[in-house]
């Protein structure tokens, strides 16, 4: 085989490959993914599959379990609440009132159970817009 | 004082804008005057700025309060560590000190590079400025640091409590640093292909700062590892957060174009791939700032909305387009001078170490964007989990290792058969008997940590080997002694040899990565005083309870209440450690009692850790307060009354109350939920971190006159033609 034939084959394998990989990547990164959902969005949840929530902590809603805390969590802006179960690490800013991102599956119970170690708060003062913080 | 800060701001946003016209025009029109002044405008943007910042952190020294960042975020209690580096905690102070790195790097590369490239100059020095407009226009305009408050609070906000870690001093700058330095290359890039230099000269004048930019940037990343896996619910060091991922992408950039511009100044290869990593650096760079900044992806990091996304968007895209154009138009100049010759050789390594890297950096960037590109697809937001990243960086980083360990032993152009048993065999046999050791000690049960081991090991063979060759050689040519031999081997070639250091670091700190996530075994439990939970093989017994105020400036700062944890061994005591919990007053005093302020407003953990070679012991507290609590109402309500007590004698008898809650806290010694994690060889990470460090800083340090430099070789060739000639 000529060399310059020889090189665009080479060129084409790679290409080839790359765009297998790639799409490989966007395939699973769309089935392996949880979709991301307030609180409001999450009353029609389907038992089992896995939903990233992120919300308010209720204020008064946060109760000790044995492993970690059950609490309620609604919408940003306020509105009604689902109520959640979390057993894991509890990250320090964790309070009433303030936004957390955590993975949640609906049980047969209706109470959503966070997956361990998934419970992320938001830091509430860090680069946040001045006037509100003082406020 | 405010005053001289904004116009010095000014005044920089004002000699930038003038020196990017100046560099532009003297460049198309081959004034030299002007470029000469526009380069004067760059030490002027850096003196100016770094004086802005002087008066800031000036005013976080000594509180100045009427500062409205100052009051945001530090206060008269912040101890003085805190308060120095409260600075960059805030959106505008760490704008500034962007700027102001990003002027002090400028500076130096321009003054360096004043007698070169007078071609490339002009552009690379107008976007340099560029940038810094953008950032001081930001800086005046949008985002000042100089704003003041009518009335100075009494108090300021204080910096979070979460920041209060020695990593906050050493962790911010150096990111920045490397962030800023990513700038050199993507400038002098830009500058290269205006004027259609096809040339290794701007890479090898810039290499040393790209080499600078991939270092700091690595260490800062590092640091940020070691600083989360010390924080509770942080995802020890690393999480695939957003922000982290904003920090990896540059760094994974710049790692392949370390690698490639070696193909282009040995061989004039990659010469298009070269010039778009160096812009897909400096593109990358500005999109990490933006993250931390934008708030449009969830992060742990979790920075509020803010006003500038639609700048910085505004940038980026310019930024990118215009990179785009460049590398498109001049295609035809950048014409390899050479060919691959075999597949089977260093250079088509290389490439291939490139193609990992990047396409790594493919995989955290769709990642980290997945949440947009699902929303824009298909309406929902989504997120992909760690999982998801684990499934495509663990083979890449593990081929990538691999390639680590193969490129040093491989020949240049074309590799034979008897090279390659020259070369592999040492190497090879080191990962076997690495991998039988591994697997009698049981970790067969892990192939993919197994498989790094080999890898890992094959690097350290591979580096060990051409160590022990060279010091051979080097010996039998001069009869040194090893010691010698080995430093005269090193300093000879300081930036291969800082290379396979570096090789070498990343190797040992992936060898811990893969134990420590693989054969970690952690375990949430509530204890009371006494009792003892089994983890990893080690029995952890909370033996008391501790509690203790700590006081900062004569003032209460905080409530410390913590275990002492006993761990042993097969029935012999191993250590001792005492991890802890502080609470801080609440700010926000709106419902809260004089007493419950202080067990409603931030808290942090101190992990308590036993670190070895070996494994690391990580313990973590969430003391239960609730059978405090009738008793800390009670005192809210007493101080409720007292409405006319002087405050010198409140505040006396809030520290008696205070002291009493602390004192039965260990009395009573209420049970208390420890997290305890046993993984092994942590310290591998940290340790590869180092020698990834030295081998940057051996790379980094000047070349001695021992070796030959290409420019001066070229010129006692010049002048012995002249010579002829004559």
């Amino acid at each position: 085989m000529d060399p310059s034939r020889k090189r665009r084959v080479r060129l084409v394998v790679a290409l080839a490959a790359a765009v297998v990989l790639a799409s490989a990547l966007i395939y699973t990164s769309f089935s392996s993914s949880s979709e991301a959902r307030k609180p409001s969005q999450l009353r029609s949840a389907v038992n089992g599959q896995e939903y990233q929530l992120t919300g308010r902590v209720v204020p008064g809603s946060v109760r000790d379990i044995p492993g970690g805390k059950s609490f309620r969590v609604m919408d940003r802006e306020g509105g009604p609440s689902i109520p959640v179960r979390y057993q894991g690490a509890i990250p320090d800013p964790f309070r009433e009132g303030r936004e957390v991102i955590i993975d949640v599956r609906r049980g047969t119970d209706g109470v959503f159970v966070g997956e361990k170690d998934t419970l992320v708060t938001k830091c509430p003062s860090k680069f946040e817009d001045e006037k509100q913080q003082r406020s | 004082m405010p005053t001289l800060g904004r116009a010095l701001l000014i005044l920089a946003l004002a000699v930038a804008v003038y020196g990017t016209v100046a560099a532009l025009v003297g460049g198309a029109r081959g004034r030299r005057d002007l470029v000469v002044s526009a380069r004067r405008a760059v030490y002027a943007m850096a003196a100016l700025t770094a004086g802005a910042f002087a008066l800031l952190e000036a005013a976080f020294l000594r509180t100045d309060l009427t500062f409205e960042v100052v009051a945001d975020h530090s206060s008269t209690t912040t101890p003085t560590f805190y308060k120095a580096t409260a600075i960059w905690s805030s959106q505008e102070g760490s704008l500034l000190l962007w700027l102001v790195l990003l002027g002090a790097w400028s500076s130096l590369v321009l003054f360096l590079t004043r007698r070169r490239m007078r071609d490339v100059q002009p552009y690379a020095t107008a976007v340099l400025l560029g940038l810094g407009a953008f950032f001081a226009g930001l800086l005046v305009f949008s985002a000042s640091p100089f704003a003041t408050l009518p009335v100075a609070p009494a108090e300021g906000n204080g910096l979070n409590p979460l920041l209060r870690h020695p990593s906050m001093m050493s962790h911010p700058p150096m990111l920045y640093s490397g962030y800023t330095l990513f700038a050199i290359p993507f400038a002098f890039a830009v500058g290269a292909l205006i004027v259609r230099r096809a040339d290794a000269e701007w890479i090898a004048a810039t290499r040393r700062f790209t080499l600078a930019a991939w270092f700091f940037l690595g260490v800062g990343i590092l640091l940020g590892a070691r600083w989360s896996y010390a924080e509770l619910g942080w995802g020890g060091y690393w999480a695939w957060d957003p922000v982290e991922n904003a920090s990896l992408m540059p760094w994974l950039t710049g790692t392949a174009l370390l690698h490639s511009v070696m193909l282009q100044e040995r061989r004039g290869m990659l010469k298009i791939w070269n010039a778009s990593l160096a812009l897909a650096c400096g593109v990358l760079a500005i999109l990490g700032t933006f993250l931390v900044r934008s708030g449009i992806l969830d992060s742990i990091h979790a920075f509020g909305a803010s006003t500038l996304g639609v700048p910085f968007l505004v940038l980026i895209g310019l930024m990118i387009a215009g990179s785009v154009w460049l590398v498109v138009s001049r295609v035809d100049t950048l014409r390899s001078d050479a060919r691959l010759d075999s597949l089977w050789s260093r250079e088509s390594v290389f490439l291939a170490n490139n193609l990992v890297l990047v396409g790594l950096c493919f995989v955290v960037f769709w990642g980290t964007f997945f949440p947009l590109i699902a929303e824009a697809a298909t309406g929902t937001k989504q997120a992909l989990g760690p999982p998801w990243f684990d499934r495509y960086t663990v083979p890449l980083t593990l081929l990538l290792v691999l390639l680590s360990g193969v490129g040093p032993v491989i020949a240049w152009r074309r590799g034979t058969l008897a090279n390659a048993r020259r070369s592999f065999v040492v190497p090879a046999l080191t990962a076997l008997v690495v991998i039988g050791v591994a697997v009698a000690l049981g970790a067969a049960e892990r192939p993919l940590a197994l498989t790094m081991f080999a890898c890992g090991a094959f690097v350290l063979g591979g580096v060990g080997q051409e160590l022990v060759r060279g010091a051979r050689a080097r010996r039998a040519m001069s009869g040194d002694g090893v010691l010698r031999a080995v430093g005269a081997l090193v300093a000879r070639n300081r930036r291969r040899w800082g290379g396979y250091v570096v090789h070498v670091g990343m190797a040992v700190l992936f060898i811990g990565v893969a134990a420590s996530s693989a054969f970690q075994k952690s375990q949430d439990v509530k204890l009371a005083p006494g009792q003892t939970t089994r983890v990893g093989g080690y029995d952890v017994t909370y033996e008391k309870a501790t509690s203790r105020i700590d006081t900062q400036g004569g003032e209460l700062e905080r409530v410390v209440l913590g275990a002492r944890v006993a761990v042993s061994r097969d029935g012999e005591r191993v250590g001792t450690l005492e991890p802890e919990r502080g609470y801080y007053p609440s700010r926000d005093e709106r419902g809260l009692g004089a007493v419950g302020r202080f067990f409603e407003g931030e808290s942090t953990s101190e992990v308590a850790m036993d670190a070895g070679l070996q494994r690391d012991l990580w313990t973590a507290v969430s003391p239960d307060f609730d059978r405090l609590k009738p008793i800390i109402d009670e005192g809210d309500a007493v101080f409720a009354k007292a409405t006319g007590m002087p405050p010198a004698m409140r505040a006396q008898l809030l520290g008696q109350v205070l002291r009493g809650l602390s004192d039965r806290y260990v009395r009573e010694g209420p049970p208390a939920t420890f997290r305890v994690i046993v993984s092994p060889m942590v310290a591998w990470i940290w340790a590869g971190g180092l020698i990834v460090f030295g081998g940057g800083l051996l790379g980094l340090w000047p070349q001695g006159r021992t070796a030959p430099r290409p420019a001066t070789a070229r010129l006692r060739a010049r002048v012995a033609q002249d010579l002829g000639r004559a």
